[in-house]
């Protein structure tokens, strides 16, 4: 059954006040799933939770990415020194679903001497890689769609998977600009992957373990990147670097390259087409972001220290979905600073930072936070 | 070893160069009181052009319905593109003597280069610029202006 | 159809050939480039002009001197003042007039401003053009204090038509020694904000440093002047060389490097911005009394003859060649256009390298279409 990942023994009772929940999902999943399976049989309680879990990331995709657009555009512009949307609504925040429709009802440009198939599988390759790593992302106690054994390995791997839609509606598009944009995406994703895994073993060394709820459960008695100090600091800042890299941002958007190749691989989309590659890569910047703090900013767990109890209680008063969506969005708002400082490197700079100064950097890294853990110097 | 302290070197040199410039976007992301952005259509009541601002020529009537405007065409002479356009008609002064006038002073505001030449050039001061900007209209018509107003005429005493 | 496909196989036509332009975000302009590729590395740069051609030279035959100035603000739209001066000079160089020293002083000012704010637009486009988009931002949110003084003296922000041959359209506004000196003290804080966020910056350096290196012989034999000139070390400063207005009255530096390369000539403008500064500093306390125009004639006839002079624009060297009849408008009117002959060395200093280079290259230039089309 995809809702029960906590362990049986910690369930709390149905007793519990009705605010309780906020804290722990995993007693509403499991009242969820018995009602369901006392209604229907094994097969079709499956099927329904399947699609009850569908329906909800779907909206919750849908949210997140109108939210970080508009967010994206906000933070830019306070770091612009300007207002940023402030028009439709109050403070613009419906600026977002009026683009939404706008995009919705702009039309779909057919192009000539494409490859149409292709052209038109590409953004949903590009959109589906992003919905099949959420599935593995756990944003409260609880609220976990699917717990697997190698959660880590999972979501690096599915969210790679982006990078054959680029490469595909780059290919695809009949234009010169878009296959440029997308050969160098294909460099860039195959060097930066590997900068991503080794950053991430250096924590699944730390933890033990490669099962997200695990990792998340071993930073109870604090989050791995104080944990690990130096080494784990050291992949955080390269896995940012990295990670900013894969969802082609800057200032690493080289294939998309504004200046030079007008818009990259989706030049010649239009409408709602244009509107998932550009979706999906709001919502790959909210995958990486939420393994950076699952993976080393504690996932849900919320921050507490030693043996300052009361400190401790007010903080674990705050419910761990919160506690995630606030490490989250700092680090997107990192990366989004990133983004909006530094001018766009070249592709040769590009692999060059990769293999000369990260890939070395990380393989060290992983020496020494294996040192560490052999010798116990962790807290 | 020499090029291992070299190579920390430059990465520390570097990472320090970019913390450099994130703390200019980042100050400013914390400091919007500095922006200077106007929201335009919104602060159009007290919205204020300077005074020298050449928005559209216009020719100042006086409360009587009096203009300055002899008619003489030099701003038709002087301006660069052929925006002006006088018309000008023959009428009978109070002592019986025949007399130049304008019938219409034509301006065509849509090309116009706001050069200031017919201003400037004016031997009586008849033209001025005025301060409004919003020209938008939905008829290329609209933009072919007469300056002068329904009825009005020569101020005394300008020649 | 077979032959063809042999034609693509073979390894010249291995070339893969794209349009930058006429619509491209970093040509700036209707500048058309066409590109010839290999991989990323540029082979060739063909430079297709005459997008935004409108006759300039040839309508200003049939227009009177006073009305040259409203054109000439339109070709280098970013240094209009000193295009405008430029002609104004010229006419009275012809007619021999004698200018007061609150008109050459003014003027100086004028230019100065115009050469800063013109850098800040480069600046800000040049940080769009590498990536860097929060450069475009702060750019023009300085270069709008420089507008809003131009708008308050000479009535329009860009084009401001302020010069007329003998002298200037109006006097300068009661607030534009106080709004200028406020501007310096603002701008000589904010300076320093350019330079952490892009000069320094490890990314601008490995984007920019020995990137379409031009030798002094180069620049020299291209004719490649302003900025982009003295990077490789050729002193070509009109304001040095052959002082006009007041530029003979003040002490100034020009800014002179060797290394030629597209770092240098971003430097030499940040440099400039600051010497343009204590320029305007020097002068701006100090203008005399007197008139701002001397008395010309309604129709202003230029002796029959030949007259050059030249300016430095914010670009480079600027030359106004008027061949007059004796007419009130002038027979045959040249522009020497910086721009155009800084534009011929795009191909030379691109080859070899990367498409992204190509770029920064084309955005170290400076270069303004509509100067280059006329």
């Amino acid at each position: 059954m995809l809702f029960d990942i906590v362990d049986v023994n910690s369930s709390p009772s149905l007793s519990d006040p009705w605010w309780k929940v906020f804290y722990d999902f995993s007693s509403l999943t499991h009242k969820i799933d018995s009602s369901l399976h006392n209604a229907m049989s094994q097969f079709w309680t499956t099927i329904a939770e399947m699609l009850i879990i569908g329906v909800l990331i779907l909206l919750f995709y849908a949210l997140i990415g109108l939210f970080l657009v508009y967010a994206e555009r906000k933070v830019c512009a306070f770091m612009q020194n300007r207002l940023g949307p402030n028009r439709v609504g109050p403070f613009g925040i419906f600026q977002t679903i009026a683009d939404l429709f706008k995009l919705l009802f702009k039309e779909l440009i057919p192009i000539k001497n494409a490859d149409s198939f292709l052209f038109n599988l590409a953004p949903f390759i590009v959109i589906i890689a992003s919905f099949m790593a959420i599935a593995a992302i756990p944003f409260a106690k609880g609220l976990h769609a699917i717990d697997l054994n190698i959660g880590v390995l999972y979501v690096i791997a599915v969210s790679a998977m982006g990078v054959i839609g680029v490469l595909l509606a780059g290919w695809s598009s009949n234009n010169k600009y878009s296959l440029i944009g997308a050969m160098r995406s294909g460099a860039q994703i195959v060097s930066y992957e590997l900068s991503v895994g080794l950053s991430i073993i250096t924590i699944v060394i730390l933890a033990g373990s490669m099962q997200l709820s695990e990792i998340v459960e071993a930073q109870r008695t604090g989050w791995f990147i104080f944990k690990g100090h130096i080494p784990a600091f050291i992949a955080f800042i390269v896995f940012l670097v990295s990670s900013t890299a894969e969802t082609n941002r800057g200032p690493f958007d080289l294939a998309e390259a504004e200046s030079e190749l007008t818009a990259g691989y989706h030049t010649e989309y239009s409408g709602i087409k244009f509107a998932f590659f550009f979706l999906a890569e709001y919502i790959n910047m909210f995958i990486v972001a939420s393994i950076a703090a699952t993976v080393f900013l504690g996932g849900w767990m919320p921050f507490n220290v030693g043996h300052w109890d009361g400190f401790n209680h007010v903080m674990d008063f705050v419910p761990p979905f919160v506690w995630y969506i606030g490490k989250t969005f700092f680090v997107i708002f990192i990366m989004m600073w990133f983004k909006w400082t530094f001018p766009r490197l070249r592709i040769d700079q590009l692999l060059t930072l990769e293999w000369k100064y990260l890939l070395p950097i990380n393989l060290v890294n992983v020496l020494i936070m294996a040192f560490l853990v052999l010798m116990g110097w962790h807290f | 070893m020499r090029s291992i302290i070299d190579y920390l070197k430059e990465i520390i040199l570097g990472v320090w160069s970019l913390l450099k410039g994130m703390k200019v976007t980042g100050s400013y992301f914390f400091r919007p009181g500095t922006i200077i952005t106007q929201k335009y259509p919104n602060n159009r009541k007290d919205l204020v052009m300077f005074d020298r601002f050449k928005g559209e020529v216009v020719m100042p009537h006086n409360e009587k319905n009096e203009h300055k405007c002899t008619g003489c065409g030099i701003c038709e002479i002087n301006c660069p593109n052929g925006s002006i356009e006088i018309i000008s008609k023959s009428i009978l002064t109070e002592d019986g003597k025949k007399k130049r006038a304008i019938d219409k002073h034509i301006y065509r505001l849509s090309m116009c280069t706001f050069c200031a030449l017919c201003v400037k050039t004016c031997p009586s001061n008849a033209l001025a610029f005025s301060q409004e900007f919003e020209h938008a209209v939905f008829n290329r018509a609209l933009l072919i202006k007469t300056l002068n107003k329904p009825g009005s005429q020569l101020m005394k005493g300008v020649e | 159809m077979e032959e063809k496909v042999k034609n693509i196989t073979t390894d010249e036509q291995q070339e893969y050939v794209i349009n930058m332009g006429p619509q491209h975000p970093s040509t700036h302009g209707v500048l058309r480039l066409v590109v010839s590729l290999k991989g990323e590395i540029v082979k060739s740069v063909q430079p297709h002009i005459g997008y935004i051609h409108r006759g300039i030279e040839k309508m200003c035959e049939s227009i009177t001197y006073p009305q040259i100035i409203h054109l000439t603000d339109r070709m280098d739209y970013l240094s209009a003042h000193i295009n405008n001066e430029a002609v104004c000079l010229t006419v009275e160089k012809a007619l021999e007039v004698e200018i007061p020293d609150r008109i050459k002083v003014i003027r100086t000012i004028m230019s100065e401003l115009t050469r800063i704010q013109s850098h800040q637009l480069w600046w800000a486009s040049f940080g769009m053009d590498l990536g860097g988009l929060t450069c475009f931002f702060y750019g023009l949110r300085d270069r709008e204090k420089i507008l809003d003084i131009f708008e308050e003296t000479c009535g329009s922000r860009m084009i401001v038509s302020y010069n007329c041959p003998g002298g200037l359209m109006y006097d300068i506004h009661p607030n534009f020694q106080k709004r200028v000196k406020e501007f310096i003290k603002y701008f000589r804080k904010i300076l320093p904000e350019y330079d952490q966020l892009l000069s320094g910056n490890v990314i601008f350096h490995e984007r920019s440093k020995g990137i379409g290196k031009l030798t002094l012989e180069d620049a020299v034999s291209y004719g490649i002047t302003g900025p982009s000139g003295r990077a490789s070390g050729f002193s070509c400063d009109v304001r040095k060389h052959e002082p006009y207005s007041a530029y003979d009255k003040i002490k100034f530096k020009e800014i002179l490097f060797t290394e030629g390369d597209t770092y240098h000539r971003y430097i030499a403008r940040i440099d400039e911005m600051w010497e343009s500064m204590n320029i305007i500093e020097q002068l701006i306390d100090n203008i005399p009394e007197g008139p701002y125009a001397v008395k010309m004639k309604p129709v202003i006839k230029l002796p029959e003859g030949e007259y050059y002079q030249r300016v430095e624009t914010a670009r480079g060297e600027l030359g106004v060649f008027i061949i007059s009849d004796g007419n009130k408008s002038p027979y045959r009117v040249k522009f020497r256009s910086p721009n155009f002959v800084n534009l011929s060395v795009l191909n030379h200093i691109a080859k070899g390298f990367k498409i992204a280079d190509l770029v920064a290259i084309g955005g170290s230039l400076d270069l303004v279409i509509p100067d280059i089309d006329r």
